[in-house]
């Protein structure tokens, strides 16, 4: 394998409901920031687009930071399909040599990427949470990947300098996206591509939607979280955050113990979330559930034990038991709300 | 019908300690448990088993002391055990681990391969979906359900961000399944007594066909340069207030937010 046959950064375009997905788009930017930080490899950024979209998806790609945009279309690809994308993509790959390879840890690409890669026979490494080019040899191309392994507990930089590409999925909401400019250039390399030497025995049968789908708490600007410690009484949690537009997160601890569906799990094997404020009620702060939530604006932690590691990472901590001070809480905004005016 | 399940015993993470002094992990003490997600698998299998009549074969890769595992494992109604267990396998990156776990299941008969969706010590995802590539299989990932398995189909539901999908894919397949998927079942009084007696094939380098190249440490592409750990620190005021000054404390930082008020 010549490993400088390949070059320039490959960022795959995963596709919803007509738009780019948001970690998609983070991903567009890291790979901007690293070919710009090293202009003497003179890589470009180049989105992967899969499926029968319109040309409009293709030029939003280059809003976020792509200068070009390679589009294999065919009209019969609705929805994803491991085989069909892992065999579109690999050809890709034989075709174009791309040095990197970079797929947001979303569930579809969870399941995309390992599946390349194996085709591949290259590396990949998973839900990086930093990337950066060889610190130590300016004119180099390798990747060095940090990760979080051991729930977080420990992180491990991972190189891979014997196969190409280099793959690597990247959590979502970790990356920073460009600023949508409508102005940059973009190449639209668009292929035409057959799938009919494409098996895909899997079928979707039907497509349910969840019941507490209004809940997406990487998007909210704040987030009442509760412990293991909250036990059955979520709706305490619930109640405040109504009053206050808030939404409700958990620990890993919470959802193993089934009080709260898992699409509120904050951390490590949950989500990143970045809120104005997170309230933390009686969560201990395990390094997998800090890892998920550091980066918010502001952090209250509650929590009857002064020793608790969450109060290392917050900007203040209640002493106390949360599931008494949160009906308070929610009282005292009650009685702010019903005032005279 | 045969289902092989992927399993592995890892340190349970949730217990792990940072040394503050060194910055490193204290593993010492820290106990080994099965992984979460491939519990949930083995308890599918054992459904099945129970439900149509299966023979569970259970698989891990890893040091010999993974026997221990595998007596809980047939504690739970496994029937049979096979541990690859060589120091050339290990060290391995998903991509080794996948090759070495294909070449043995070459030489097994199956109709469903049951993997758990992630290990809690990597979280990477990938042995699951690398294993079914190297055996040319077709996959269904995020299992949350596994509603039917009939005229040779297995039809389950999958947990997306957003949605669920119900889908359908042929046997053989590889199947990888969500802790929430179910709650493992507790040992059995006769399957403990039994377990002891049972028999753990240990599997070496000599025992499965493989070319050395692709294997362990030397044959991963992706190496460990570094690992650290990370210290999270802010300079917080930590207050003991009693419930109501406490509430009335975050109550007035909402206010400062202009999260309450005008």
């Amino acid at each position: 394998m010549n490993l400088n046959e390949y070059k320039d950064i490959y960022v795959f375009c995963e596709v919803k409901d007509g738009k780019v997905h948001d970690a998609s788009l983070e991903l567009l930017g890291e790979a901007a920031r690293l070919v710009n930080g090293r202009p003497q490899l003179e890589y470009k950024v180049v989105g992967v687009l899969i499926g029968n979209h319109s040309d409009d998806v293709a030029a939003h790609v280059g809003w976020y930071g792509a200068d070009k945009v390679v589009f294999l279309r065919n009209e019969n690809i609705k929805h994803y399909s491991t085989e069909i994308f892992t065999s579109l993509f690999t050809e890709m790959i034989e075709s174009d040599k791309p040095d990197i390879v970079l797929i947001p840890a979303t569930v579809m690409g969870r399941d995309l990427a390992p599946r390349i890669a194996a085709r591949c026979d290259t590396g990949l490494t998973a839900d990086a949470t930093k990337l950066e080019l060889n610190p130590e040899d300016a004119d180099s191309s390798l990747l060095y990947v940090t990760r979080p392994a051991f729930g977080g507990n420990l992180f491990g930089t991972i190189i891979n300098e014997t196969k190409r590409p280099q793959m690597t999925t990247i959590r979502p909401g970790v990356m920073e996206m460009l600023h949508k400019d409508e102005h940059r250039s973009l190449e639209i390399d668009k292929r035409e591509v057959s799938i009919d030497h494409i098996n895909d025995p899997v079928r979707i049968l039907e497509v349910m939607h969840k019941d507490h789908m209004a809940v997406d708490i990487t998007k909210a600007d704040i987030i009442v979280s509760g412990g293991r410690g909250i036990g059955d009484n979520f709706h305490v949690l619930q109640e405040c955050a109504d009053m206050m537009g808030a939404v409700v997160g958990a620990s890993r601890g919470a959802v193993d113990k089934g009080y709260i569906a898992k699409d509120h799990q904050v951390g490590q094997t949950g989500k990143t979330v970045k809120p104005k404020v997170y309230i933390a009620c009686g969560i201990s702060g395990a390094v997998q559930h800090l890892a998920g939530m550091e980066k918010s604006d502001y952090i209250i932690a509650i929590n009857k034990d002064p020793e608790a590691a969450i109060f290392g990472v917050a900007n203040i901590g209640l002493v106390g038991d949360a599931l008494e001070i949160l009906p308070l809480l929610t009282q005292e905004i009650k009685r702010y709300r019903e005032r005279p005016y | 019908m045969n289902i092989l399940v992927l399993l592995k015993q890892v340190p349970d993470t949730t217990e792990m300690k940072i040394d503050k002094e060194t910055g490193t992990l204290i593993r010492a003490g820290v106990p080994t448990i099965t992984n979460p997600d491939d519990l949930a698998g083995l308890e599918a299998a054992l459904r099945l088993k129970d439900s149509m009549g299966a023979k569970v074969t259970c698989i891990t890769m890893g040091p010999p002391q993974a026997k221990n595992m595998m007596r809980e494992l047939y504690a739970m109604g496994a029937d049979e055990a096979i541990v690859l267990s060589d120091m050339k396998f290990s060290g391995a990156d998903t991509w080794a681990t996948s090759n070495t776990l294909a070449a043995l299941i070459r030489t097994l008969e199956f109709d469903l391969i049951i993997a758990g969706r992630q290990a809690i010590d990597g979280d990477t995802a990938q042995v699951g979906p690398q294993t079914a590539e190297k055996l040319g299989l077709p996959q269904i990932t995020y299992v949350d359900d596994i509603i039917a398995v009939k005229e040779g189909k297995i039809i389950v539901k999958k947990a997306l961000e957003s949605t669920y999908e119900i889908v359908e894919a042929p046997l053989p397949c590889v199947i990888t399944t969500l802790s929430t998927l179910a709650s493992p079942r507790y040992m059995h009084v006769k399957g403990i007594s039994h377990a002891f007696e049972r028999d753990i094939k240990i599997m070496t380098f000599d025992d499965i066909q493989i070319d050395q190249s692709i294997i362990g440490l030397k044959g991963s592409p992706t190496k460990v340069k570094k690992t650290f750990t990370k210290e999270v620190h802010k300079n917080s005021d930590i207050l003991h207030l009693d419930g109501k000054a406490a509430a009335r404390k975050v109550f007035d930082i909402m206010v400062d937010f202009k999260f309450i008020g005008k």
